[in-house]
C-alpha cells in the first residue's frame, strides 16, 4: 500500500480532532457559517459520526446581512443532515436595525462578536467548532486547533496550551470554553480539491454567473436585495461574477470572473495574484493586529 | 535577490494550470504530505528561511507583498530588501519586540508535496514549544549560522528532535552568502555536527549549504557552491520517505475514540488507526480486557472499505457483541501490544509550577485518561552538556526520567515503536493545564501478572448487609479551627443513630500509620494519599468514615476524591479564620511557629488552599460545634434519602 495522499491525511485528522472533543465536551456545537469552509468542516462531521447523525447541532450567528443564497443552502444542509440548526441574532443589534451601511466596523463586533458570545452563553455549550484555517491570516497561524477560552471568551496568545501529537486537552472549569478548528491545517486549495473530490454542495455565489452589482470604494458589491441603498448617480449593472469568500453582502468584494464550474475555479484561484481575504473588509479595521485583537475580544 | 522563474519545475507549473486544470488537479489529488519543524538559535535565519519557503512557493500574494515591502522599509532588518521573516512572525505582540514567542505551523506545498512547517522559537526558554512542534513532525530541518557554527542550542535543539523520535535530520547551514560560500566552513561544521550526532544517537543526516536570504540551494543548485553535489533543499524535502507510512508495516492497533450506536441494530467502533492494517475478517483481541472477535465491517459514510491503513480514522464493527468501549485498544489479535501500570518515562515539564512527586494528575495516552503518580525524578537531564543530574522535581522546560503508577492498567507500547501508544501528556487536575509531555520507555512489571483477588463478597454487599451508604466525610480547615472536635460530636450522633462509623484523626495516624513522614509539601501529601487510601478500604468495607486533617491543597483533597466512588467523597470546610484560630491556639502551635520554633505551619509559614465549592461550609465565627454537627448530620440524611 502506498502512504496516504495529503487530503487523507487531512481528513482523517479532522475526524479525529472532532471525535475526541466530542467524547470528552459536555455540550458541543458546530458554528455553521455557510461558506466552503463550512461546508467541509459538515461534511467531515458527517463522515466522523457516521451512521449516526453528528452528535451536536448547528449555530448559525446571523447578521440577517447574508446573501439569499446562503441562507437557502443553509436551511437545505441542516435538513439533509439530520442535525439541528439553532440561528442566533443579536437582539439589540435587531433592535437598532445595526447594518453595514450606517454603522461600519459596530456591524461585525454587534453581530458576529457579540452575538457569537450570546449564543454560546445561552445555550451553555462548552465547545465550538469552527471552520478557520491556518493559512488564512497570520494570527491563524499560532492558535491552537483546540483554543482554550476563558470565561468572558478571551484569546491569550501567551497562555495557550503546548498542543502535543495528537493528544488534546479538552479539559476546563466551568464557565471556560474551547474554540475547536478542525480545518487548520488545510490550505484554500485542499478545501476546493476535497469539495471536488467529494461532491460537496457548495453555495451558488463561488461560481460565476451575471448578477446585479455596483462598484463602491474599489470592490464589486452585489446588490442582492433592496435594503442595499443606491448612492446618487449608482445605478446596479450586470455584470459576471463570483466570489471567493463569502460573508455580509454589503461587505464582501466579488470578482469579475467566468468560472463556472470547479476546475475553473481551482484555476482562478492558484493564478490568482490577491489573497483571498482581500475581498472582505473586516482584516482592515485597526492595521496589522486586526484579527489578533479580534480574537482576544471573542471573535471566531 | 534571486527567485525562482516562473517556470520552475519544482512549485506550481502554471502553465499546466492555464492549459489544462483538469490534468493538474489529477496529478494534484495524489500528493503525499510531509509535517517538518525548523529548529535554530535566535538570529540563524530561521523565519527568513520559512518565508522564503512561503514565498518561492508562490503563496504570496501581491496584496501581501505590497504589505510586506511597506513593512520591511518600516521595521525591517534588512535594509532595501524584503524581510521575509515579517511574513512569519504574526503576532503584534512579537513584531513589536522582535522576537517569536509561540510555535506557529506554516503551509506550502510543491508539485509534488504538501508541507506543514512548525515554527518554533530558538529561545532557550522555550523547550516546550520546541518539543510541542516536534511531536507531530515526521522530519527536522536544524539550521545553523554558517558565521558561528555548532552552537550550544543547536545541540540542544538536535537533542529534543531526536529525544521526540526524529529520525530524519536536515543539517542547513545558512548564511553561506555571508562566508563567501567557502567549502572549508561548511566542512568543518558539517563534521563538528557529526561528532556531535553520534554521541547523542543520532545515526543520519543531510548537510545542504543554503542562504534563506539569496535563495542558494533552496529550489534549485546554486551557481556560487559548485563544489556540493547533493541535493537542493526544497528537493530533498519533497523526496525523503515519509516515516509515518512505515507504521504500516507494524502489527494492527486502533484506539477506540467513541463507540457509535445511533440504534440497537448498529454498533461501531470510531477512532484513528494508529498502525498495521484492517481488513474484514481479521482476529482482534480489545485490550485490556483481551476479548476477541472478528472485523465484520468498516464502515464510511461513502460506502464500506475493503481495507484500511495506518493513518487513516475509520468505524469498525465486530462479528461478535464484546464489550468495548472509548479508551480501549482494538489491536491484531496475534500480536497485542502490553498492559501494564507502572513505567518508567521520560517527561519534559510545560507546567509553571514544578512537578510534585505524590500529587496525582491525569495521564492521557491515545484515548484514555487516567490518574497516575509520579516518583522523585531519577536525574534530569542538562539538555546542553547532557549530563544526567541528580534532582528532586522538574521545572517548566526541565526534562528528566521518573517512574510513573497509573490508577489502573493502560495499553501501551514503548515510545520508540509508536508515537501514538507510547507518547503522553500530563494534566493537572484542578487548573486543567497540561503540565508534562511524556515518553513511555518500559513497563516495570506486567499488571497482566498481578493477579486482583477476585471477591465473592462485593462492598455492595458488604454496606447493604450495614443498611447505608458509605462515605467520607473529609473535614478540612486550619489548625485548630474545630475539625476534630466537630467531628468526634458527628461521629456520636451516628453511632447512636445505628450507623457503622470510623474517625481518622490527623494527630493519631501521625503517631502510628504515618509516623515517618515529617511536614514538607511531599510528605504533606504522602500523608493524605496514605490517609485517602485508607479510607477507601473503609468505605469498601461499607462504612461511615470521616476524617479530620488540615489537608491544606486542593489538589490532594481533589486526588483523595478521585479514589472514590462517586457522590461518596463529602468535602466539609471547616472555615475559621487564622485570627480566630491564632486566638484559640488550643495545642498552643502557633505560639510556637511565630516564634520559629515550629516550621511549614500551615497559614503561617505554608499556604492553607480554602475548598472553592465544599460540599459543607461550617463558619465557625457565627456556628457552634454542636450546631455544625446537627447540620452535618442532617445533611447526610437528606443525601441518604
Amino acid at each position: 500500500m502506498p502512504g496516504l495522499t495529503h487530503l487523507e491525511r487531512l481528513e482523517a485528522e479532522s475526524l479525529h480532532i472532532m471525535r475526541e472533543v466530542v467524547a470528552e465536551a459536555r455540550k458541543p456545537v458546530m458554528l455553521y457559517s455557510v461558506g466552503k469552509d463550512s461546508a467541509v468542516m459538515l461534511h467531515l462531521a458527517r463522515k466522523a459520526f457516521y451512521p449516526a447523525p453528528p452528535p451536536f447541532p448547528l449555530l448559525h450567528v446571523d447578521t440577517t446581512w447574508k446573501f439569499r443564497d446562503m441562507y437557502a443552502l443553509r436551511d437545505r444542509m441542516a435538513a439533509e443532515s439530520g442535525m439541528d440548526l439553532l440561528v442566533h441574532r443579536n437582539p439589540e443589534a435587531v433592535e437598532r436595525g445595526i447594518n453595514p451601511f450606517d454603522h461600519g466596523p459596530q456591524h461585525t463586533d454587534m453581530w458576529k462578536t457579540e452575538g457569537l458570545k450570546q449564543a454560546l452563553d445561552l445555550h451553555g455549550f462548552d465547545v465550538a467548532f469552527g471552520g478557520a484555517r491556518r493559512d488564512e491570516e497570520k494570527s491563524r497561524a499560532k492558535e491552537r486547533i483546540v483554543s482554550f477560552r476563558t470565561a468572558s471568551h478571551g484569546w491569550d496568545p501567551r497562555r495557550q496550551r503546548p498542543e502535543l501529537w495528537s493528544l488534546y486537552n479538552v479539559q476546563k472549569a466551568r464557565g471556560e470554553s474551547l474554540r475547536v478548528f478542525p480545518l487548520s491545517n488545510w490550505t484554500e486549495l485542499d478545501i476546493w480539491q476535497y469539495i471536488q473530490l467529494n461532491d460537496i454542495p457548495i453555495v451558488p455565489l463561488y461560481f460565476s454567473a451575471p448578477r446585479p452589482t455596483v462598484i463602491r470604494d474599489g470592490l464589486i458589491l452585489m446588490v442582492d436585495d433592496d435594503r442595499f441603498p443606491l448612492r446618487l448617480g449608482e445605478e446596479p449593472v450586470m455584470r459576471s461574477i463570483r466570489f471567493r469568500t463569502l460573508g455580509c453582502y454589503p461587505l464582501t468584494g466579488a470578482v469579475q470572473s467566468e468560472a463556472a464550474t470547479l476546475p475553473q475555479i481551482i484555476r482562478e484561484m492558484l493564478l490568482a495574484t490577491t489573497s483571498e481575504r482581500q475581498g472582505r473588509i473586516i482584516d482592515k479595521d485597526a492595521g496589522d493586529a486586526s484579527m489578533e485583537k479580534k480574537k482576544q475580544e471573542g471573535y471566531f | 535577490m534571486t527567485g525562482p522563474a516562473a517556470s520552475d519545475p519544482v512549485y506550481r507549473t502554471d502553465a499546466l494550470i492555464a492549459r489544462d486544470i483538469d490534468a493538474w488537479l489529477e496529478l494534484h489529488r495524489h500528493k503525499s504530505m510531509l509535517r517538518f519543524i525548523t529548529c535554530g538559535s535566535v538570529d540563524d535565519g530561521k523565519s527568513t528561511l520559512i518565508g522564503r519557503l512561503l514565498y518561492d512557493s508562490k503563496l504570496i500574494f501581491e496584496d501581501q507583498l505590497a504589505a510586506l515591502e511597506a513593512d520591511s522599509r518600516r521595521v525591517g532588518t534588512q535594509g532595501e530588501a524584503l524581510d521575509f521573516a515579517l511574513l512569519v512572525d504574526g503576532l503584534a505582540a512579537e513584531r513589536e519586540q522582535g522576537i517569536t514567542i509561540d510555535v506557529a505551523y506554516r503551509l506550502f506545498a510543491t508539485e509534488k508535496r504538501k508541507f506543514i512547517v512548525a515554527d518554533t522559537p530558538g529561545h532557550e526558554q522555550y523547550t516546550r514549544n520546541m518539543v510541542t512542534g516536534a511531536s507531530t513532525a515526521d522530519l527536522a530541518v536544524i539550521l545553523i549560522d554558517a558565521r558561528k557554527g555548532v552552537l550550544t542550542q543547536t545541540r540542544r535543539h538536535s537533542y529534543l528532535v531526536h529525544l521526540l523520535g526524529i529520525r530524519t535530520i536536515v543539517l542547513a547551514v545558512n548564511k553561506m552568502d555571508l562566508v563567501d560560500y567557502d567549502r572549508t566552513v561548511f566542512d568543518s561544521i558539517v563534521a563538528d555536527y557529526r561528532d556531535f550526532a553520534d554521541r547523542i544517537g543520532i545515526g543520519a543526516f543531510v548537510a545542504i549549504p543554503i542562504s534563506g536570504f539569496k535563495g542558494d540551494n533552496i529550489t534549485e543548485a546554486s551557481a556560487n557552491t559548485p563544489w556540493y553535489e547533493g541535493p537542493a533543499l526544497i528537493h530533498h524535502l519533497e523526496t525523503v520517505p515519509i516515516e509515518t507510512d512505515t507504521d504500516q508495516a507494524r502489527p494492527f492497533r486502533m484506539a477506540v475514540q467513541w463507540v457509535n450506536r445511533p440504534n440497537l441494530d448498529f454498533r461501531g467502533f470510531a477512532g484513528q488507526i494508529a498502525s498495521g492494517v484492517v481488513r474484514p475478517g481479521d482476529a482482534v483481541r480489545v485490550l485490556p480486557s483481551g476479548k476477541t472477535s472478528t472485523v465484520s465491517r468498516i464502515v464510511s459514510l461513502g460506502g464500506d472499505l475493503d481495507q484500511a491503513v495506518a493513518g487513516q480514522s475509520v468505524t469498525l464493527c465486530f462479528a461478535d457483541e464484546i464489550d468495548c468501549s472509548r479508551g480501549d485498544v482494538i489491536a491484531s489479535a496475534s500480536a497485542p501490544p502490553q498492559v501494564a501500570d507502572q513505567f518508567e518515562a521520560t517527561l519534559v515539564w510545560m507546567g509553571e509550577e514544578a512537578l510534585l512527586p505524590g500529587r496525582a494528575y491525569w495521564l492521557k495516552l491515545g484515548t484514555r485518561t487516567v490518574s497516575v503518580t509520579l516518583q522523585p525524578p531519577k536525574y534530569k537531564v542538562n539538555v546542553n552538556t547532557l549530563d544526567h543530574l541528580a534532582a528532586k522535581t522538574l521545572e517548566l522546560n526541565a526534562i528528566g526520567v521518573a517512574e510513573i503508577t497509573t490508577d489502573r492498567p493502560i495499553v501501551f507500547e514503548p515510545y520508540a515503536d509508536s508515537r501514538t501508544l507510547g507518547g503522553f501528556i500530563l494534566i493537572d487536575k484542578l487548573t486543567h493545564a497540561t503540565v508534562a509531555a511524556g515518553m513511555l520507555h518500559f513497563s516495570l512489571r506486567r499488571a497482566q501478572n498481578v493477579h486482583w483477588q477476585a471477591l465473592d463478597i462485593s462492598r455492595d454487599m458488604r454496606a447493604r448487609q450495614k443498611g447505608q451508604t458509605p462515605r467520607v466525610l473529609w473535614f478540612t480547615g486550619l489548625s485548630g479551627s474545630g475539625k476534630s472536635t466537630i467531628a468526634n460530636l458527628v461521629e456520636k450522633k451516628l453511632y447512636s443513630q445505628g450507623l457503622h462509623t470510623f474517625l481518622l484523626d490527623g494527630d493519631n495516624v501521625r503517631h502510628g500509620l504515618n509516623k515517618d513522614l515529617g511536614f514538607t509539601d511531599a510528605d504533606r501529601i504522602e500523608n493524605i494519599r496514605r490517609v485517602g487510601e485508607v479510607a477507601r478500604l473503609m468505605t469498601d468495607a461499607g462504612l461511615t468514615v470521616l476524617t479530620a486533617f488540615i489537608s491544606p491543597f486542593r489538589a490532594e483533597r481533589e486526588m483523595v476524591r478521585a479514589m472514590m466512588a462517586d457522590g461518596e467523597f463529602i468535602e466539609v470546610f471547616v472555615d475559621t479564620p487564622i485570627e480566630v484560630a491564632e486566638a484559640r491556639d488550643v495545642k498552643g502551635l502557633y505560639a510556637k511557629a511565630r516564634s520559629g520554633q515550629l516550621q511549614n505551619f500551615t497559614g503561617i509559614d505554608s499556604p492553607y488552599e480554602a475548598p472553592e465549592a465544599p460540599d459543607i461550609h461550617i463558619d465557625t465565627t457565627v456556628t457552634g460545634p454542636d450546631e455544625a454537627a446537627e447540620q452535618i448530620v442532617r445533611w447526610i440524611f437528606d443525601a441518604s434519602g
